[in-house]
């Protein structure tokens, strides 16, 4: 853990344990085998030519949704787990500061800063508030709902007696009405994630070149650089 | 009279050799899922027990439930179905009409009080009891008395089909007669309900489970929607004999196609089958010998709540009404995604101005 201070600031501070940045590089590629497979089921291919003995295209795009799913819940579990034995930093989305005053003033900070009304941003050597934020709520509960919603649709075919059916078909259905309302739920969710991945990208990469501190590189290798020796505007 | 004489009594009575009998026994035993053994004890049920009092009650629907109720393809249909249980009331099939038809409901509410099945074909408008109109009026009084009446005093209720069940089309948005699903109506009494919904069910479905609660005398057990977990357990896409295409990626693409010819799945023609529950695609229809997809035509999903406001009965993915057009997920999806990715472009354009100018004032 970083023992910065107001007082001074540090070259590098060790923000992303490993385990952090495994989870994080694997759930994105899951994320995103998981967003072109659903999408191919929910709108299947052109038809495939020769006999159906021939083929399984179908059953191949629907085993790569499911295979990236559990790969999605476990790491997301995993991930969970990390919050309460790692760093300080693999807490922060999942528990946004809410009740802090100067939490709420960062926000504002970076609201003026992406409309361009204030020169200069903070220096975070987590995220900043804003970051929180989006990825509290969007991905954060995003991730929960698919993982809900997708064990409850799994169940449906997984059948009566299978611990998917038991403890999420059976109450997920009846909750949104009827399985066909829960396929479009889980459908729309999936674009409220690839929207949070279209900002995510854009603001990672913008904020690597723009802000005061390293963005995408510290995802790879765990430490934080700061451009300049100012002081660090969060306690971390 | 009709407490003292058995099945089996009837049967014989309607010129059923025992040989039929038993073939229905059989073949029954086969749609409940249940082993050879229990043919005996289905026979032997029949032969020994009184027939059970059916009060069946219309309120708004179509009577497509009875039509098809009417139509059970085991070899004694007909005559046997309608003869096994006591049907006391069903105002679509009795011979006694007005005032002796309704005497009927009354003297079996009092002779058979906490012992009678009340099998309700469609539902109660309850719009009425707030606006003072008027819909669906038997023997003077709106049918949500009669059901109400009858509720109270029976053993278990039977919603027949999707109106009692759901709602059905009556209760399509915006649903101006308030028609409400029999286990969503107030003040109804305890007795349990069992769903048997599709418009219509399946014939068999009907029958199966009406000598279900005979043969064992208790009910079947129900999901957590309360159908029948013996019917309504898995999906139409699970057992569907077109699964196989679907698997392999082969699709109907349009109406009348090579691969329409060549019997395809049906999904992107809008096939309800991977979100239906029922037992269309294993006990089939017309005795069985076929059911929408084996015709040729999507499932349409006529047993899954509100399947009449999910958009075109033709579409893989569900219309949502809330945005004002109708609109399915990925065209939801792709206007926000292209909205926040112009807005991403356009805000990218604009930081990277910024920073040159930036630049070029430090310099």
């Amino acid at each position: 853990m970083s023992t910065s201070t107001k007082s001074h600031s540090e070259p590098a501070v060790y923000v992303y344990e490993a385990p952090v940045r495994i989870w994080h590089w694997t759930n994105a590629l899951a994320i995103i085998v998981l967003c072109i497979s659903g999408y191919l089921i929910g709108s299947p291919l052109p038809t495939m030519p020769g006999e159906a003995s021939d083929n399984f295209l179908m059953g191949y795009i629907r085993f790569a949704h499911f295979a990236a799913a559990y790969i999605f819940i476990i790491g997301f579990l995993g991930r969970i787990y990390w919050a309460f034995v790692g760093n300080s930093h693999s807490r922060q989305i999942f528990l946004p500061p809410i009740f802090s005053g100067e939490f709420w003033d960062g926000v504002l900070h970076e609201a003026l800063w992406y409309s361009f009304l204030t020169k200069e941003p903070r220096k975070y050597t987590g995220h900043n508030p804003m970051a929180v934020i989006f990825m509290h709520i969007m991905f954060v509960w995003g991730t929960v709902f698919m993982i809900f919603t997708g064990l409850a649709l799994y169940g449906e075919g997984a059948g009566y007696d299978s611990w998917q059916y038991t403890y999420f078909s059976g109450w997920i259905i009846p909750l949104f009405g009827q399985s066909q309302d829960v396929h479009t739920f889980h459908h729309l969710m999936m674009w409220v994630l690839i929207l949070f991945m279209i900002m995510h990208v854009y603001v990672a990469i913008r904020e690597d070149i723009m802000s005061r501190q390293s963005l995408v590189s510290t995802m790879i290798s765990g430490w934080r650089t700061f451009k300049d020796k100012r002081n660090i505007d969060d306690g971390h | 009279m009709a407490m003292v004489e058995t099945f089996y009594d009837v049967m014989r009575r309607q010129g059923i050799t025992r040989r039929s009998f038993l073939k229905f026994c059989g073949l029954t035993a086969a749609a409940m899922g249940l082993s050879p053994a229990y043919a005996g004890k289905i026979a032997h049920a029949m032969e020994t027990k009184p027939r059970i009092p059916v009060l069946w009650l219309h309120g708004l629907e179509c009577t497509c439930c009875s039509e098809s109720f009417i139509r059970s393809a085991h070899p004694l249909a007909k005559d046997v179905i309608l003869s096994m249980i006591s049907l006391d009331y069903d105002d679509t099939i009795m011979a006694a009409a007005g005032h002796q038809a309704e005497a009927i409901i009354e003297e079996t509410i009092e002779k058979y009080s906490g012992n009678y099945i009340l099998a309700c074909e469609g539902n109660p408008g309850l719009e009425q009891e707030h606006t003072g109109g008027m819909s669906c009026i038997i023997a003077g009084k709106p049918y949500t008395e009669q059901l109400r009446h009858a509720a109270k005093h029976a053993k278990a209720i039977i919603s027949w089909g999707s109106c009692a069940s759901w709602g059905c089309v009556q209760a399509a948005s915006p649903n101006p007669t308030g028609a409400t699903p029999i286990h969503k109506v107030p003040d109804l009494g305890n007795a349990p309900i069992i769903k048997v919904p599709g418009c219509p069910p399946i014939a068999e479905v009907m029958t199966a489970v009406i000598t279900y609660i005979l043969t064992f005398e208790r009910l079947p057990s129900l999901d957590r929607q309360g159908r029948p977990k013996m019917f309504y357990s898995q999906r139409i896409h699970d057992k569907c004999y077109r699964r196989s295409h679907f698997d392999a990626g082969q699709f109907v693409e349009k109406w009348d196609d090579e691969a329409a010819r060549k019997g395809y799945c049906l999904y992107k023609m809008g096939c309800k089958g991977p979100t239906t529950y029922n037992a269309c695609s294993t006990i089939r229809w017309n005795g069985g010998l076929s059911f929408p997809i084996q015709a040729g035509h999507p499932c349409i999903g006529c047993s899954e709540d509100g399947f009449w406001d999910k958009g075109g009965f033709y579409n893989r993915l569900t219309s949502i009404h809330q945005f004002g057009v109708e609109e399915n997920a990925d065209e939801v999806g792709i206007a926000a995604a292209t909205v926040v990715g112009g807005a991403v472009a356009v805000h990218a354009a604009v930081s990277a101005l910024k920073r040159t100018q930036s630049k070029g004032d430090q310099e």
